[in-house]
């Protein structure tokens, strides 16, 4: 991870990369309960949120992860996309990045725009989601929380339930998972399936049932609404009453069984509502996690900048906490 | 002019298989008659191939509409410097090739370009809608001998078949561009392993062979000829050679792309490999190159379909469709299909040159004693390296630039005249040289 200059997607990292990220996510994570949840180790940086799609929780979530690690934080959203502003995507960020920014975070509705970005600045570029694509630091966070869990990700079984095909959670997860021994399933109806999402390493199921058995992660996608405008599926009703997680179907899982969802989630679509308030959901914590990898993410990516005395002396002082 | 030390490929021409050719006053004479003319340029090429003119039935020149990607004058002189001395361009400008005055306006430029001839294809339908026909007996008159509304699928299966009636009434040929639209949705790239991984939205292949075989079955309910352009996928190799089995009047062509490059490529998410039809898998690639070698597919197109850099230098959902490839055919057939030894030189001046020319009904793809000389001459040794900054078109959009090829047109002529003379290149790099000017 200290060698990249980018995150881009979970599909390009190894193994032992994850792992360190995961493990100085852990390390951030203290900061976090400390009266004073702050560390200096970016200090001095400034990194730009460009978000060009919509979001919430991730661009308060890298915001925050920023202010943690005392760098200064740029907001930078539009909705729509750059084109119809009638400036390039390009033209936009070289623009910040003569504001002397030294990270962009980026979120794009456009597949590969982090990577293509990637090529034209000088600036290290983590990606926030782009597109169907990928969501690497989202990806993070759950391993990290599974892991937190279940104490290990080798041999696990995780069940992703949903909208396969559109998500760029999905893809990262699969990835991440896969590379650390996971043995994952994928359950949606054929038309929320990508093609040749077996080569991927993961076992497809159309039965909610066949997916959940032994299931230790029961890992719930968002399902967009304007699926069922799109031809994808005829009712939400029809998918709730046949892939919705129901109280029941938690009744046959292991007890140790974790329930994930990345969030904002349709409630009543994809689980029952007892379901989601249940003991076993871990979502809230998901979005503390996603602090700390960012902030572990951000760092890693700065540390990794070879000759910058300040972070060398930085990592020889510990100061990260 | 005297082209000495060539051998001259015409398969099942007179001239087949002599060394040299003679030019006098634009028309080729019999090698050794008129022996004691002095030849105002002597041109010995050792080891070339000298062709009749290259022919492309499938190009955009981007004229009226879109001339900052692309002019006539830009795009025969690209012709011109890839071996082409014939080019057909689609209708699909702004306004389209709809009319007579459209299609006056293309020739005009054309004669006052490098020489090179053009061959405007009229549209199908008024404005490349899926309505009402075009006035085809008037295009006819202006010059146009086939019909299509490249770019935009014919959508309604019955305007097609009317389409088909009329054409054939009056020997018109008819471009299907093969896709069903619908199917295709907002698809960028090929649906399969490679659009998954990237999060792209995928094109499938039925997409194409549900359009292929359509277009097929309205051939061969009108006995209208068909000419399917740019087949990309195993399914529609298939189809044609059973339709042609059948005797079926449709032939087809490819493009170079689609027999050197996969879906893979767009792993980099550079714009340069996005194009419509899109690149396939390994599997429809092997099945391209089978339908090349068995005639199934007549012709090697470019679809040079050049995008100013605006258009292209974006994310890739955004970006337009197609790339240019005038400047490269020659060099990837020759170095992709010659060398490896899949066809030999008389099979590429037949899928480059002859039956584009007997599909489109034009009196080129030959060379005979008496006529006016349109030839090519393809340096075969001449080893280069694609920079696509070098190229006489006004788009840069190749997805080829840094590839290392084997062959390249030398010297174009048309009606006698040189149109392309690669001098410098040609005589450093080769045996090409020239005596006399």
């Amino acid at each position: 991870m200290v060698k990249r200059r980018h995150l881009l997607g979970l599909r390009e990292l190894e193994p032992l990369e994850i792992l360190e990220i995961l493990d100085s996510a852990r390390s951030f994570r203290e900061v976090l309960d400390r009266p004073i949840k702050k560390v200096p180790a970016l200090r001095g940086i400034t990194i730009c949120n460009a978000f060009f799609e919509p979001s919430t929780r991730t661009r308060v979530s890298f915001e925050l992860a920023a202010k943690r690690l005392s760098a200064d934080v740029l907001n930078f959203a539009t909705t729509g996309s750059s084109v119809s502003k009638g400036e390039t995507l390009i033209d936009t960020v070289r623009n910040i990045e003569a504001m002397k920014v030294e990270m962009v975070v980026l979120r794009h509705g456009s597949s590969g725009a982090a990577q293509f970005l990637s090529t034209h600045v000088k600036a290290n570029v983590v990606n926030a989601g782009d597109g169907q694509h990928e969501h690497p630091t989202q990806a993070l966070l759950d391993l990290y929380t599974m892991r937190e869990h279940l104490s290990r990700l080798q041999g696990i079984r995780v069940a992703i339930i949903g909208d396969v095909a559109h998500s760029r959670v999905a893809r990262s997860n699969i990835w991440g998972l896969t590379k650390m021994g996971a043995k994952v399933v994928v359950c949606a109806p054929q038309t929320l399936l990508p093609p040749d999402i077996q080569s991927l390493g993961v076992k497809t199921s159309y039965r909610l049932e066949e997916a959940l058995d032994g299931a230790q992660v029961v890992y719930l996608l968002r399902l967009q609404r304007e699926r069922q405008d799109g031809g994808y599926l005829p009712s939400l009703r029809e998918y709730a009453r046949t892939f919705g997680l129901k109280v029941e179907h938690l009744e046959q899982l292991p007890p140790e069984t974790l329930l994930m969802h990345p969030g904002p989630m349709n409630r009543g679509v994809e689980a029952e509502n007892a379901v989601v308030d249940g003991h076993r959901s871990v979502i809230l914590e998901q979005v503390t996690n996603g602090v700390a990898i960012r902030m572990a993410v951000l760092f890693l990516l700065w540390a990794g900048r070879e000759g910058t005395p300040a972070v060398r002396e930085m990592l020889r002082e510990g100061s990260v906490g | 002019m005297d082209l000495v030390g060539g051998r001259v490929v015409d398969p099942d021409g007179p001239l087949n298989r002599r060394e040299g050719l003679r030019i006098v006053d634009g028309r080729l004479v019999e090698p050794g008659d008129q022996a004691d003319l002095e030849s105002d340029l002597m041109i010995d090429l050792q080891g070339g191939l000298l062709t009749p003119g290259l022919s492309d039935m499938h190009v955009h020149l981007r004229e009226p509409g879109y001339e900052d990607a692309e002019t006539v004058a830009t795009g025969l002189r690209a012709a011109a410097r890839g071996g082409f001395t014939r080019v057909a361009c689609m209708p699909n400008t702004n306004p389209p090739v709809d009319q007579r005055s459209v299609v006056e306006l293309l020739l005009a430029r054309a004669r006052e370009a490098c020489g090179v001839h053009l061959h405007p294809v009229g549209a199908v339908t008024r404005g490349l809608k899926s309505d009402d026909l075009t006035e085809m007996a008037e295009l006819k008159e202006a010059g146009v001998t086939a019909v299509s509304n490249d770019g935009f699928p014919v959508f309604s299966s019955r305007t097609m078949r009317r389409a088909m009636e009329y054409a054939k009434t009056f020997d018109m040929l008819i471009i299907s561009h093969a896709e069903d639209e619908g199917l295709k949705g907002d698809g960028v790239m090929n649906e399969g392993y490679w659009s998954t991984v990237l999060g792209l939205r995928g094109i499938p292949a039925a997409a194409e062979e549900i359009a292929v075989m359509r277009d097929i079955a309205l051939s061969r309910l009108t006995g209208c000829r068909l000419h399917i352009a740019h087949v990309s996928t195993a399914g529609s190799v298939d189809a044609i050679r059973r339709a042609k089995a059948e005797g079926v009047p449709v032939t087809a062509e490819t493009a170079p792309h689609y027999f050197t490059l996969t879906h893979a490529a767009l792993q980099s998410y550079d714009a340069n490999f996005k194009m419509n039809p899109p690149l396939r898998t390994e599997r429809d690639v092997e099945a391209i190159l089978q339908g090349i070698v068995d005639g199934t597919l007549d012709v090697i197109a470019t679809d040079h379909a050049p995008h100013s850099q605006e258009k292209k230098e974006v994310e890739l959902d955004q970006a337009s469709f197609g790339i240019i490839g005038l400047e490269t055919s020659l060099g990837l057939v020759m170095t992709h299909l010659l060398r490896p030894g899949r066809v030999g030189a008389e099979d590429l001046v037949r899928l480059m040159s002859q039956r584009a020319a007997k599909i489109m009904g034009w009196n080129s793809g030959h060379l005979r004693a008496g006529e006016l000389a349109e030839l090519t001459l393809i340096d075969p040794q001449a080893t280069w390296t694609v920079d696509p900054e070098l190229f006489a078109s006004k788009s840069r959009n190749c997805p080829f630039g840094g590839w290392e090829l084997q062959g390249r047109a030398a010297l174009t002529v048309v009606e006698g005249r040189l149109v392309h003379w690669e001098k410098s290149r040609a005589e450093a790099d080769s045996g090409l040289l020239v005596r006399a000017l």
